[in-house]
């Protein structure tokens, strides 16, 4: 216990992030009585995290760089709202030292490690050095210096090797080669997105193990020397060098390694005068592992570890920041259950997991299981292009770890997320496949193993589906009548053709023809069939749907956005796209027109009107979300025009380029 | 305002025999409009489809806004006639862009889209019912014109004779148009194919013309006639195509790239027209009647002299069952009262049996309070007629009738006229008939109008012939009289049917009487386009 004396109450925690963490740390906040301020760029102000915090700070910016990244906004908001603590959350300025100095200069509470301590294993090469000298096992490495033979030093270490940002984390500015023919373009681009994202464009090589796992163990220390680990995580099923699943324990961890990798942990940072929450991350190939780096913050994943410990980490954050023993030891520490965390995020996965940023129309939490729910978002909010495209942390807690997969897969699958491309369908196929359950879950999962990308539907869903789109919209289409609203839909008194509607799913069209009877019910002819069913609607008209189809009783939860129309129901999410009535006075596109795969900000042009192209030759650089995606020729031809120039903001299916097809052979 | 307790014993004999008498007779009705909406025939519909056209009712319902209603007027036309039921015309009225308008259509399945008797009388009707609703008015145009074949079959010399409509007195639809669009009614034609010669002028008047690419064709002469009139050998497209009349003569507005654009183009031209109706918005918190509809169809029986008491009908047409009886001691075979339909006011005027004099008073000052009060009249006929006998001409009917007749014809708030059951003589005036400019006029499937009943006519003939006889001093023929009555009752019978009348045209069409309360929601709402005013002429005269 720590003499009373020696205690800095904290009042007003600024929470110098935003989103799902922010309001994660708030919520402890709050629970231990201390008032919470949010700060917000631009695109934020509407966000939940902005509303439900007691006071809110506008940074009066877009960017990353202009808001959430700039230390003086972010110094000059905690003056001004008197805030006497700062949480960092994790990414942002969460690991810059310059940063966590000028906090604490400032005599604010700086939860997270000491600005030393951040700086020595900020730098990931350093850090290794630190770990190396600390007798805890290492991957070679080798730091790229302008005198550096490239080719030499790839090939000394072997192929393949992951070309890694030196600074932050995150994945970004990672590439693994995996020959030399992509070295040049991978170190280049990789030291482009770590010059963008953390401000430091140093990047190494180091040895990629293609079937390891990545497990971390999640350390918490106070100021009084008290330091533990409280076990580990495994986050092997990552896409585009992220995580996507995690879960503790490691299905692969056995007690021996769990003490071995803990006491390594422990030890490394002990000589590092390690306090509050921190993680060091491992690889593990068989029994033996690894250092990689130590993250100096709290981790996106570290619910998990709150889960099977049954403690929370934000409140002890706090605790240590105060002066504060932690409220456990060691021994204290045990493992409960199993818990796993999805990030469930705006991304297609059948566009390699390219950021799908946009509006949430519906954001509804299932209430299939007990489930944890860290999100950012609500019904109306915005992923926006700017920032990480996570939606939610989605998280289970279950005795074990084939019930905790199997409850969090049907959480998942009953979710309402709707507008937005999302992962989810791969997050369920993931956390039901087999192999996933059989624990075999190692980084190359995703390549390995490739479960399902997205849900595939069929017919008698979607038809059915369409049925509860087709009496919404009539519903609505009633209600939003200016002349002869009180009047039954579709009224006739003579015979005309069915009402039409035509809808598209994915690459399935549905086209249905209904018309109601003076009864109120309604005869629907749908897809191929000429029979007629007959639909009885209990409700319909404000999103929630309840019908009897042919006797069968089925309840949907129905939105539209113009002509996309958002289904939720048992089977899940769908988004049906109604099509045009009429045909589209002007819908011819342009041909050979490349567009834009997602929202973002050109970063550099390659080709101009003219311009010879062969196909795969770059075209643009597109910047969406702190990632770069290159623009390729789909054909061999020559550009016609270029529609768009470097510094420009696109949407989502923009024209950027035009090329006419090269006839003839290739 | 109270409601109507309903006395309607829907177990009793009666009512069920009414009941399937009316369901058989419905269901006569449904095949006939499944007739109608077969258009020219299958082989006809298979050509326009071969040359990507629709068939007129497929053009309608595109224009249509989704889910809306559509009432169609006179559907069975030309039943029982040398034309096609339905007549080739289709006319209705829609709601395309939030806007009431009628629709009209030719449909080119049947001979063409031409002319004949039946449908040029439902056209004028559709022009007649826009003018005085003030409704916007749209016509899907794709006619030969007038039938040059003349009556086909039968005697030539027999048809000749029969004839009374001559050329010098056609055209008057082009008027028509013109006066909507001098009225600020505006018009506006889709022009799907050929439009020639007089038809011409139906784009020619319209305020607005949609032509639709290698499709629409509109000239005053055609190849042929312009061959034999001038001997020039011209070109469709050239003479009268689409992009010639966007591009070259004016005639087109816009020039859309197939029907379905057209019909797009219609509904922006409709989304344009800033149209408010001038009559105020129903009152949107109603009730719905708390009797059953489907009650009615048990109500009228086959033999029309068995009676129902009207307000079991008024108990399941009007909002909530509420009526407000007025003068229910006066004159009690008419009932007059205040109720609502769709929220919108309305006064009604029913038959429980023959009118009387004091019936006919209560009526007139009925119909002057309602106009006083801008309140539209509905009238529920089943009406043998004013009362005949000594006493009662000596009670002044004929005069006492007069005064009704006076009030229907000159009242100028909105009367819709629904024939239930039996509508003869001066009785069908004084509900305001068809004659008398109800804004709307319905039939129910069993419902009879004519002169006098069918029996009644036949035993006057022959009581009128046997007086003849005698005053000439000549033997009354029995047997010729039989004969002759016997033929007089069955063509005055056949003529009197409610499927005949309707078929000419001469009233709006027949409905499902279970519909009867969202059709006059429907025309009442058609009416309030216009100005919904009682006449000031007089004040509210006591009788």
């Amino acid at each position: 216990m720590a003499n009373v004396s020696d205690i800095r109450p904290i009042t007003t925690l600024l929470v110098a992030n935003r989103g799902e963490i922010a309001r994660r740390v708030m919520r402890t906040a709050r629970d231990m009585g201390i008032a919470t301020v949010a700060i917000y760029a631009d695109g934020d102000a509407q966000a939940p995290f902005v509303a439900e915090a007691d006071m809110a700070i506008a940074l009066n910016g877009r960017t990353s760089a202009e808001t959430y990244l700039d230390v003086d906004k972010v110094l000059d908001a905690c003056r001004r709202s008197g805030a006497d603590a700062v949480h960092p959350g994790y990414g942002f300025l969460s690991e810059n030292a310059g940063f966590a100095k000028a906090i604490i200069d400032a005599g604010i509470a700086w939860l997270g490690p000491a600005p030393e301590v951040i700086a020595s294993m900020g730098d990931k090469l350093s850090a290794k050095k630190l770990m190396q000298e600390a007798g805890v096992p290492t991957l070679p490495a080798i730091e790229i210096t302008a005198e550096l033979n490239l080719s030499e030093a790839a090939s000394e270490i072997g192929y393949p090797v992951l070309v890694k940002a030196s600074a932050g984390g995150g994945g970004r500015g990672m590439r693994v080669v995996e020959s030399e023919a992509d070295l040049q373009a991978a170190v280049e681009s990789a030291a482009r997105e770590a010059g963008s994202s953390f401000g430091d464009d140093t990047v190494f090589l180091e040895k990629w193990l293609d079937t390891s796992r990545h497990v971390e163990i999640q350390i918490i220390g106070d100021s009084h020397g008290n330091l533990v680990h409280c076990f580990e995580r495994e986050c092997s099923i990552q896409r585009r060098h992220q995580k996507i699943i995690e879960e503790a324990p490691s299905p692969a961890v056995s007690p021996e390694i769990r003490a071995a990798m803990g006491e390594a942990a422990v030890a490394a940072a002990k000589s590092l005068g390690y306090s509050s929450a921190g993680t060091v991350e491992f690889l593990l190939a068989g029994d033996d592992f690894y250092f990689l780096e130590v993250n100096a913050r709290l981790q996106v994943e570290h619910p998990v570890t709150e889960e099977i410990i049954g403690y929370d980490l934000v409140r002890e954050q706090i605790r240590v920041a105060e002066g504060e023993t932690l409220s456990f030891s060691q021994d204290d520490l045990r493992i409960n259950g199993h818990a796993i965390e999805a990030r469930l995020c705006a991304e297609d996965p059948n566009n390699d997991f390219l950021p799908s940023p946009g509006p949430v129309v519906a954001w509804e939490p299932s209430r299939a299981g007990m489930a944890r729910f860290d999100s950012g978002v609500e019904s109306g909010s915005v992923i926006a292009m700017e920032f990480d495209p996570m939606i939610a942390k989605v998280i289970v807690h279950a005795p074990t770890r084939r019930e905790a997969a199997s409850r969090l897969a049907r959480v998942l699958e009953t979710t309402r997320i709707q507008g937005l491309t999302t992962n989810r369908d791969f997050l369920v196929a993931t956390l039901r496949n087999p192999a996933f359950l059989a624990g075999d879950t190692t980084t190359d999962f995703i390549e390995r193993i490739d479960p399902q990308r997205v849900r595939a539907i069929n017919e008698d869903d979607l038809n059915e589906a369409v049925i509860a789109v087709v009496m919404e919209s009539q519903a609505r289409n009633r209600a939003n009548a200016k002349v002869m609203k009180t009047v039954r839909s579709g009224w006739r008194n003579s015979i005309l053709p069915l009402e039409i509607m035509n809808f598209r799913c994915g690459e399935m069209d549905c086209h249905v023809e209904y018309r109601s009877r003076r009864d109120g019910r309604f005869r629907v002819r749908i897809g191929d069939s000429t029979d007629e069913i007959l639909v009885k609607a209990y409700a319909c008209g404000d999103g929630s749907v309840d019908l009897e189809i042919d006797g069968r009783r089925v309840n949907y939860r129905v939105d539209n956005i113009g002509t996309d129309w958002y289904v939720h129901g048992q089977k899940g999410d769908m988004q049906i796209t109604e099509l045009p009535r009429y045909p589209d006075a002007d819908a011819e596109l342009l041909a050979g027109g490349m567009v834009a795969p997602m929202p973002g900000a050109v970063l550099a042009t390659e080709v101009s009107a003219g311009t010879q192209v062969a196909k795969g030759d770059l075209l643009l650089i597109l910047e969406a979300m702190k990632m770069e995606h290159r623009i390729t020729a789909p054909f061999a031809g020559s550009v016609d025009a270029l529609h768009v120039n470097p510094g420009d903001q696109v949407e989502n299916g923009q024209l950027l380029v035009t090329i006419t097809e090269q006839q003839g052979e290739e | 305002m109270p409601v109507l307790d309903s006395k309607l014993d829907t177990n009793a004999e009666v009512f069920k025999k009414n009941k399937a008498d009316m369901m058989a007779m419905l269901s006569t009705v449904e095949a006939l409009l499944e007739e109608a909406s077969q258009g020219g025939g299958e082989e006809a519909i298979a050509r326009l489809r071969s040359r990507d056209k629709m068939p007129i009712r497929e053009r309608i319902s595109h224009a249509l806004d989704r889910d809306s209603p559509f009432l169609e007027i006179s559907p069975l036309a030309a039943w029982r006639s040398p034309y096609n039921i339905g007549s080739g015309f289709v006319v209705g009225i829609g709601v395309i862009e939030n806007v009431e308008c009628v629709i009209l259509g030719h449909d080119p399945s049947v001979r063409a889209g031409a002319f004949n008797p039946f449908n040029s009388k439902k056209l004028m009707r559709g022009l007649e019912v826009a003018r005085v609703n003030r409704l916007p008015y749209v016509q899907f145009v794709e006619s030969a014109g007038a039938d040059l074949r003349g009556e086909q079959g039968g005697d030539p010399e027999a048809a000749i004779q029969r004839e009374i409509d001559h050329f010098a007195e056609s055209g008057r639809l082009f008027y028509e148009i013109t006066e909507l669009s001098k009225m600020r009614i505006p018009t506006v034609s889709v022009v799907f194919g050929a439009s020639t010669a007089g038809g011409a002028y139906q784009p020619g008047m319209s305020d607005y013309n949609i032509f639709i690419k290698n499709q629409s064709k509109v000239f005053l002469g055609g190849v042929a006639l312009t061959k034999m009139a001038t001997g020039e050998d011209a070109n469709e497209e050239d003479l009268g195509g689409a992009d010639m009349h966007t591009k070259i003569s004016g005639l087109g507005d816009y020039l859309a790239k197939d029907e379905m654009d057209g019909i797009r183009m219609c509904r922006e031209v409709m989304a344009h027209l800033n149209w408010r109706k001038l009559g105020p918005e129903p009152d949107p918190d109603f009730k719905e009647p708390i009797y059953d509809a489907e009650d009615m169809l048990g109500l009228v029986s086959e033999d029309l002299r068995t009676p129902f008491d009207v307000r079991e009908v008024i108990a399941r047409i009007v909002d909530g069952s509420y009526f407000e009886e007025f003068k229910p001691l006066y004159g009690p075979t008419l009932i007059c009262g205040w109720a609502s339909v769709h929220g919108y006011p309305v006064g009604i005027l029913g038959n429980n049996g023959a009118l009387f004099s004091e019936a006919a008073e209560k009526a007139a000052q009925f119909i002057q309070l309602c106009n006083q009060i801008d309140v539209p009249l509905v009238f529920l006929h089943n009406i043998t007629g004013f009362i005949v006998g000594t006493d009662f001409e000596q009670g002044g009917i004929t005069k006492n009738g007069s005064k009704m007749i006076n009030a229907v014809a000159n009242s100028t708030v909105p009367h819709i006229s629904i024939i239930l059951a039996s509508s003869y003589g001066a009785g069908n005036y004084g509900m305001s008939g068809r004659a008398f400019g109800p804004r709307f006029t319905y039939i129910w499937p069993l419902a009879k109008i004519a002169v006098m009943g069918p029996k009644q006519m036949a035993g006057v003939m022959s009581i009128v012939g046997r007086a003849a006889a005698e005053r000439r001093g000549i033997e009354f023929d029995e047997e010729a009289d039989a004969e002759r009555a016997a033929v007089a009752e069955h063509w005055a019978e056949e003529r009197s049917k409610g499927l005949y009348a309707t078929s000419r045209v001469s009233d709006d069409g027949m409905i499902d009487p279970r519909d009867t309360r969202d059709v006059i929601a429907m025309s009442l709402s058609a009416a309030y386009n216009n100005k919904v005013e009682g006449t000031k002429e007089f004040g509210t005269w006591r009788m």
